[in-house]
């Protein structure tokens, strides 16, 4: 053994110090679920637990489908795709519902940036589709008018 | 009890997957008939994997509608693989089930 206590002590705390560090990086490629997000009553402050801050920029290169009347709020389609290169993930809000953040997919390297699922919507609100790609958020919105809410027993 | 449906085609040099789970998504603002809160009981992540790497996940709230359905398509994956599929619930309960694709 002819590493110096001192020299042991060195090295346990570097690697000490980068666990810590590790621990400190957001959200790498796997995002756990956020729960501060998930739970938001404001789509503003979803945003900001979910993205940290950084305001969408509205791009016609987002594309948002979903029906412009939903006849059923409790099962309304909703398709997310874009052409832009190193996305990593699509997240869908719905404004007015109790808690707007919906769902968050992530997109690894490899797979298309194209995801459809359905939702409820409680009333006539905007929809919203937020895309992260190359590090920076891009949105598109659209109003769907529901006839009969999704959130009700 | 497997709970996911999935249909999983190698088309080319992609695999496009359409998926449902069979769940309820309850999402803790219902009522019963006494006026008791039914507790939130939603799939809250999901997880697929293709050959030990993840081609999609997702982190969903109660707003995803009762049987919730996804699509999408990765590149890679043929006819005969595995796709494995792994879920947890806001509630902790988790599975991992398997699906071939066609």
């Amino acid at each position: 053994m002819s590493m110096s206590r001192r020299v042991l002590i060195k090295a346990v705390a570097t690697g000490g110090a980068l666990l810590g560090l590790g621990a400190l990086l957001p959200r790498l490629a796997m995002a756990a679920w956020a729960r501060e997000a998930f739970e938001s009553n404001e789509q503003g402050a979803a945003l900001n637990a979910l993205y940290g801050g950084e305001t969408p920029e509205i791009s016609a290169q987002v594309i948002l489908d979903a029906p412009d009347i939903a006849e059923n709020g409790a099962v309304v389609p909703v398709s997310v795709s874009t052409d832009m290169a190193h996305v990593e993930s699509i997240s869908i809000f719905i404004e007015s519902n109790p808690a707007p953040l919906a769902a968050q997919f992530v997109i690894p390297e490899g797979t298309a940036a194209d995801v459809s699922t359905r939702v409820r919507m409680g009333k006539t609100t905007n929809v919203t589709a937020v895309v992260k790609a190359d590090g920076k958020l891009y949105s598109a919105t659209k109003e769907v008018k529901v006839t009969i809410g999704g959130c009700g027993g | 009890m497997s709970i996911m449906r999935v249909k999983a085609k190698a088309r080319g040099a992609t695999t496009e997957v359409k998926m449902m789970a069979k769940h309820i998504m309850e999402t803790g603002q219902r009522k019963d008939k006494s006026g008791n809160i039914i507790p939130a009981q939603f799939l809250a992540e999901l997880e697929v994997r293709h050959a030990g790497k993840v081609v999609f996940a997702a982190n969903l709230g109660p707003a995803v509608s009762k049987n919730p359905y996804f699509s999408f398509s990765f590149a890679g994956g043929a006819s005969g693989d595995t796709l494995e599929v792994s879920w947890k619930e806001n509630t902790g309960t988790s599975g991992t089930e398997t699906a071939e694709i066609r």
